[in-house]
């Protein structure tokens, strides 16, 4: 049964693998914090039409996929934070540029299955020279990360307090995106373009619905992404016709349904038992007889 | 003591383009004053706070912050902007927002020493928060956000405290909470606190001065001063008059 790990092939997409599901799932918490999940699917989508043309044009897929995405994430960075109307236009463009992905991929004559790796991933097969490329933009992501991770965290979460507090937040923006950019282009590989909210969002999704902390919700996440790779492409090379993506983006749904579906029972106690004792104790100190002088007695008996 | 003077402003004017936000503005805020910002939507409350931070440039006129120009990330003014919703399975909890103000502007990760924790217990226990410090800040009463957002703006110990409509959106009981808090603060920190709100009743018992924006004019003084028929009307250049009834101001005849 662990024969399959002796070979190199193997070992290389497990490494290669292993390290994008890091990256992927921490920025997949950034994502989150940012509200830009749905954009975390918008963005690759999109890529791929410049994958495609890059394609038909002759040059390197990867090329046209990593500027179509910064070209996306600067657009919808643009659109700014009103959730409705700007998923709506996220949804059209990116429906548009599936599209204009069809016609290249059509008007294509040559070797398909290169434009077919790019929509689905083929980690199976990944070249040395691509695993080494994989390990130094992984790491590189990783460290400046690290380094931003402070900065970064806060002004996702709030950008303008962040500002106040003399952040510059459009340029840490847009290093965000431009390493986002990198880890779709990275993830690419493993699951492809179309399933790379599988790999991307379902492990930080999944990690943020079971606990509040974020130094345990991204160390969750990173072990979840870790083990939905490394079983898809051990399931995968097993089986040896079922895809590594088909693998991969059912067991993070496999996991994150049941998780999503029985997370308000620990979710709702742990807010109801930290309620009723700051209720208690707001009662008391806010000195509710002082104020209620102020406000006509109708008031005094006011609840949530 | 003499009272030092934190803010001054002389004959400023602020515009965005051609459009005339305030001007001729002048005015004087002492240490541990407590200041009521208001004035109808739009007027440039939210503007005069982001001048004070200096994230606004005025097109006229000298600010002094501190008896010094105001510049962006100037640790002794705690600010609290105007609460938004948050998505409810966010993976931060109320004392990971509450330390963003500590340190979320250094680079790399924060060590988690005792010094630390210890530090954000002490202004979570200030604001009465510690009972939710673990809780997912998405799944926070409007009232207990809006008190971490003070603590963040406290844990700088700033000697300025800019509140941007944090009565907003709060039931009576739960804004006159967080009125008594920062009451409080003002007191026991001997902080000036500029609040802006758009109901004067619940700060009437702690509010030293008023500053109201409208029209680009401004005027400032007492509440009894500036909350009158003949200083409004002056300054919507239309009539407004003010009723008192029910032990409360009520302000009829000007936009909100």
């Amino acid at each position: 049964m662990f024969d399959i790990f002796q070979y190199p092939i193997i070992q290389n997409a497990l490494l290669a693998g292993v390290m994008v599901a890091v990256i992927a799932a921490i920025m997949g918490y950034f994502l989150i914090v940012r509200g830009l999940t749905f954009a975390g699917h918008a963005l690759p989508n999109i890529g791929f039409a410049g994958a495609a043309g890059a394609v038909l044009l002759g040059l390197d897929p990867v090329i046209g996929l990593f500027a179509f995405t910064i070209g996306a994430g600067i657009g919808i960075g643009l659109l700014g934070r009103e959730v409705n109307e700007r998923d709506t236009s996220i949804g059209v463009i990116m429906t548009f540029a599936l599209g204009l992905g069809l016609l290249f991929l059509s008007l294509y004559a040559g070797y398909a299955e290169r434009v077919y790796s790019i929509l689905f991933g083929q980690i199976i097969g990944i070249s040395q020279q691509d695993v080494l490329i994989t390990a130094i933009a992984s790491l590189g992501t990783l460290l400046a990360i690290l380094l931003l991770f402070r900065p970064l965290l806060f002004s996702s979460f709030d950008p303008e307090m962040a500002q106040a507090r003399g952040l510059p937040v459009r340029l840490l923006s847009l290093a965000f995106l431009i390493l986002l950019a990198i880890t779709i282009s990275l993830a690419v590989q493993v699951v492809g373009a179309l399933l790379i909210f599988t790999l991307l969002i379902g492990p930080a999704a999944t990690a943020s619905r079971i606990t509040s902390s974020p130094f345990r919700a991204l160390s969750l996440a990173i072990l979840l992404g870790i083990s939905y790779t490394f079983l898809g492409i051990y399931l995968a090379a097993e089986n040896g016709v079922w895809p590594v993506s088909f693998y991969i983006a059912t067991l993070s749904f496999g996991i994150y349904l049941p998780v999503r579906l029985l997370s308000p029972l620990w979710l709702g106690r742990r807010r109801q038992r930290a309620r009723t004792n700051a209720d208690a104790r707001a009662d008391e100190r806010a000195g509710r007889n002082k104020l209620a002088a102020l406000e006509p007695e109708r008031f005094a008996g006011s609840s949530r | 003591m003499a009272k030092e003077t934190v803010v001054e402003l002389e004959q400023v004017r602020v515009q965005f383009g051609k459009r005339v936000v305030l001007e001729n503005m002048s005015l004087a805020f002492e240490q541990g004053e407590f200041i009521t910002i208001l004035g109808p939507n739009g007027a440039g409350k939210s503007t005069f706070l982001k001048l004070l931070l200096g994230l606004l440039r005025p097109a006229a006129g000298t600010i002094r912050v501190l008896g010094r120009p105001p510049r962006r990330g100037n640790r002794e003014i705690g600010y609290a902007p105007q609460r938004r919703t948050l998505e409810t399975d966010l993976a931060l909890r109320a004392r990971d927002v509450v330390g963003f103000g500590l340190d979320g502007n250094r680079w790399g990760i924060a060590l988690p020493t005792r010094r630390r924790r210890a530090r954000i217990d002490q202004t979570l226990a200030e604001v009465n928060a510690l009972a939710f410090a673990d809780a997912p800040v998405g799944q926070l009463s409007g009232g207990e956000q809006q008190r971490l957002l003070i603590a963040q703006a406290l844990l700088t110990d700033p000697r300025l405290l800019l509140l941007d409509e944090p009565l907003a959106n709060l039931d009576i009981t739960h804004g006159q909470e967080i009125v008594a808090l920062v009451s409080e603060v003002c007191r026991a920190r001997g902080v000036t606190v500029l609040l802006v709100s758009h109901d004067i009743n619940p700060l009437l018992p702690v509010t030293d001065r008023v500053l109201y924006i409208a029209h680009g004019q401004s005027a400032i003084g007492t509440p009894a001063e500036v909350i009158t028929s003949a200083t409004l009307s002056k300054l919507y250049n239309s009539p407004v008059e003010v009723v008192q009834a029910l032990g409360r101001l009520f302000v009829v005849g000007a936009e909100t």
